[in-house]
């Protein structure tokens, strides 16, 4: 129990990485962009990958009558996100510390994965949400009003993970380094879970 | 009917065996590659060197790659450029003024890239202006003109503009003598009585800045080019001289009857000591130092008032004269600073003097008269070596790196190959016609890149498909990689290039500007947010602070404006994404149209004469909506009261 705890203990710390580092990045290529602007997705707003990245993306996407980008105050998220990031490492150290004296079981441990798995999935269907909002909440007097072969206003949705060809660009979207982190802290505690279950069966056992 | 296309059948069939066996000659075995492949860079891929060629009557300095011979830009330098608005924006009106006032236009001849211990180090280019005597540098990270410097008591600036090998200094020598300080006298009176000025340009290590230091008076020859010591010559500066008859009308004639002309070598090192111990004579005189700001994107211009003129004979052991034959044009020094090469332009030899023993014959005070008091050293005592090239009118030579010199000859077009040392040639190539100079990357440095040798050709005749009596000069590319030159690339120059410079890509490319930040732009007219535009009237002087972004000007609707007023429009482009530059246009407007890059700004004067509705454009295919980036300025009469209004999406 002594090694799942410091494992359980050590897993949440990782989460600390998405203070630092983008949780999804969202490249954008076409052929006069041969070096793609990009966007990385903090859990505190968003930032361009080169400096005036937000700046161009907006300065194309206007044409098409898109929003601007959010800022990070226009977004509830990015002021909850880091709280609760936040919270839920504190709580994960201090479940592994109990764990660590015997004070609650592995069930503690899973518990808590399972609660930040939800999380993290309610968190993806948000960014899903903002994704469709921000794709398909045109600007009806757009310069460019593009149709879908079958006659529907043509929408531009960026892929919540992968690739998609959006007119002239290439559009991917992929976990950036902060939710590779988070990944890896994550496992370490389901980890810690099994390991914890694993010893009680051994102790339970008739010895 | 038949028999004709027989005829012609078997008549291509011999030339094509004729062909093979020449290439079979000629070429090293059956894996050396062609031409076409050694000079292919595919769509997409980008060039192994940088080569800066000379406008020569452009004034311009034009950018190609090596080895495909593709142009990428060319920089306005001394010649109004309507292109950009080069010489016509408000801003960069003041890099022409000279003593003369505005002069729109030069004669461009000698770039030279900036060194460090003798190393090609891609900070700047420099550039003469040979008709008014000046100086410019160019930055190599934006690729535009930031300095242009006027040099007084010179005329016809051909000496120029050579550095030396910490870039301490431009050095621009004059290849007219004329009274100093300018009088009037006669002509005729030349010989004694006028004098030849070399310059030497301080350059300010951190910011370029350029400083006349000091300028040394020299006898009334003809000053035609230089090239700095390097190694263990640094410190010394080397001038080819023609004229030293000092003739002063057909000097076709008259300034060819001496066998043997001068290299006049300069210790700089100990005049500058000289002049930084208190030494030298203060001369009132009147030029122009032009300064462009990367941060205000703006010019301004100072009038200097005195030049500090050194005496040659008030510094013992600063001057001597080597002489050497028939009227020299190039003046090169080899890597290892050891050779001086006088290219004779009126002969078939090359005649290369030994820094060594030039030291060893001044030590031993072993001259051969003097001129004007200026010691001239023994022929045969400075003598390395002669190069009996068989070749006629030796105009430049230039280094591999490898031991071995590659020299121009006008006369019988061609690039000959000669090895240092054993003065021994190797190789010879025609050129297209009538070489004048050449270049190798880093060639004039301690450190040549040895690759390809670019000659630079005077005469273009049916190279390329005629274009009428004028056409563009040709050039070659010969690969220099083996023992043999190959001539690999014919391409058609810009202007009248008389020199180059070329550098490894590497060097330049990665530090190349992408875009001006609109946040460091400090122009006092910008508009940085385009809720900053505004129209303001000051008496008949109009100002509007405009900014540009994809697609449409902020204001594009302007009312309130007069015939006689004075309208200035300073216009920030907003971009801040790599090359989406904007253009603007006003009709009827007595000037160029400007060309502005993401975060500059640039300013266009416009004085309405007529009433009406006039518009203006985006002459930069910026977008999409390009089409649509327009505007208009309605124009009342003098006498009208209308209110000054501007809008955008009203």
């Amino acid at each position: 129990m002594k090694k799942a705890s410091i494992l359980m203990s050590l897993g949440p710390l990782f989460l600390l990485g998405l203070y630092v580092f983008p949780l999804w990045k969202i490249m954008l290529g076409a052929p006069q962009y041969p070096d793609p602007l990009g966007l990385n997705i903090h859990i505190n707003g968003l930032k361009g990958v080169n400096e005036f990245d937000i700046q161009n993306i907006d300065g194309l996407n206007h044409y098409i009558g898109m929003h601007t980008l959010p800022k990070a105050e226009d977004m509830w998220e990015f002021g909850t996100f880091p709280t609760i990031i936040g919270i839920m490492v504190a709580l994960g150290v201090l479940i592994g510390l109990l764990g660590y004296f015997n004070k609650v079981s592995y069930k503690w441990f899973l518990g808590w994965f399972f609660l930040m798995s939800i999380m993290g999935i309610l968190g993806m269907y948000d960014f899903n949400e903002w994704l469709v909002d921000y794709g398909t909440d045109l600007d009806p007097n757009a310069i460019m009003k593009l149709t879908n072969p079958d006659g529907t206003p043509m929408t531009y949705k960026p892929p919540l993970l992968g690739h998609v060809k959006m007119l002239n660009f290439d559009v991917t979207s992929l976990p950036a380094l902060g939710a590779w982190l988070m990944f890896v802290g994550m496992t370490l505690t389901l980890i810690a879970g099994f390991l914890g279950w694993k010893n009680l069966k051994k102790l339970k056992s008739p010895a | 009917m038949k028999i004709h296309n027989y005829l012609m059948m078997s008549i291509g069939a011999a030339l094509m065996l004729v062909s093979c066996g020449q290439q079979n000659q000629s070429s090293n075995g059956a894996l050396s590659s062609s031409a076409a492949e050694k000079v292919y860079v595919a769509p997409g891929e980008q060039d192994e060197f940088y080569a800066f060629l000379s406008g020569g009557y452009s004034g311009n300095l034009t950018v190609y790659g090596l080895p495909s011979g593709r142009m990428f830009k060319e920089i306005p330098v001394f010649s109004q450029f309507p292109t950009s608005g080069y010489g016509y924006s408000e801003e960069t009106k003041p890099m022409l003024n000279t003593s003369h006032g505005f002069v729109p236009w030069d004669d461009a001849h000698h770039p030279d890239i900036s060194q460090t211990n003798g190393e090609l180090d891609g900070r700047w280019i420099f550039i003469n202006g040979n008709n008014t005597p000046r100086i410019a540098r160019i930055n190599l990270s934006t690729f535009e003109t930031e300095e242009i410097i006027e040099v007084p008591n010179s005329a016809g600036n051909h000496s120029s503009s050579f550095i030396t090998e910490n870039t301490e200094y431009v050095v621009a020598g004059t290849r007219f003598s004329v009274p100093i300080p300018q009088r009037d006298m006669p002509i005729n009176e030349y010989k004694s009585n006028f004098k030849g000025s070399l310059s030497f340009i301080s350059v300010d290590p951190e910011h370029g800045h350029l400083d006349l230091k000091f300028q040394l008076l020299m006898p009334g020859f003809n000053y035609d080019l230089s090239h700095p010591g390097r190694g263990k010559s640094h410190g010394w500066f080397f001038f080819t001289t023609y004229n030293t008859e000092e003739a002063h009308t057909l000097q076709e004639v008259n300034a060819s009857q001496n066998d043997k002309d001068f290299i006049a070598a300069v210790n700089w090192k100990k005049i500058e000591e000289y002049v930084n111990n208190g030494g030298g004579t203060k001369m009132p005189t009147n030029y122009a130092h032009n300064v462009y700001d990367e941060s205000t994107h703006m010019a301004t211009t100072t009038m200097k008032k005195e030049v500090l003129t050194v005496d040659p004979l008030k510094v013992p052991g600063a001057v001597y004269f080597l002489p050497t034959p028939k009227s020299p044009h190039g003046c090169d020094v080899d890597p290892t600073g050891q050779y001086i090469i006088g290219n004779g332009k009126l002969s078939a030899d090359l005649t290369v003097h030994s820094f060594d023993k030039m030291i060893a014959a001044i030590e031993g005070e072993k001259f051969d008269g003097e001129a004007y008091g200026i010691p001239i050293l023994k022929f045969e005592d400075v003598l390395a070596g002669q190069v009996k090239s068989g070749g006629l009118g030796p105009l430049h030579t230039e280094f591999d790196g490898k031991g071995n010199a590659y020299t121009t000859f006008f006369i019988s077009s061609e690039v000959v190959k000669w090895q240092l040392g054993t003065w021994e040639v190797i190789d010879r190539k025609p050129t297209y016609y009538s070489v004048g100079h050449l270049m190798i990357p880093g060639g004039n440095s301690r450190k040549p890149f040895g690759k390809y040798v670019v000659a630079m050709n005077k005469i273009t005749k049916d190279r390329y498909l005629p274009t009428g009596p004028e056409m563009e000069h040709s050039a070659q590319i010969y690969d220099i990689s083996g023992e043999k030159m190959e001539l690999i690339y014919d391409f058609p120059t810009h202007g009248e290039p008389h020199y180059a410079a070329g550098c490894p890509a590497e060097l330049l490319a990665p530090k190349s500007k992408k875009i001006y930040r609109l946040d460091e732009n400090k122009h006092p007219y910008a508009v940085t947010s385009p809720t900053g535009s505004k129209v303001v009237r000051e008496g008949n002087e109009v100002h509007v602070y405009m900014s540009t972004i994809r697609s449409h000007f902020t204001p594009d609707n302007i009312e309130g404006i007069k015939v006689g007023d004075k309208v200035y429009f300073h216009i920030t482009n907003h971009e801040q994404d790599f090359d989406v530059p904007h253009g603007f246009a006003m009709i009827g407007q007595n000037s160029s149209e400007l060309l502005i890059m993401p975060g500059q700004t640039k300013t266009s004067v416009w004085e309405p004469k007529q009433v009406g509705v006039w518009p203006f454009y985006c002459t930069d295919f910026c977008s999409a909506l390009h089409q649509e980036m327009q505007g208009y300025v309605r124009v009342s009469p003098a006498n009208s009261n209308v209110e000054l209004k501007w809008s955008l999406g009203e």
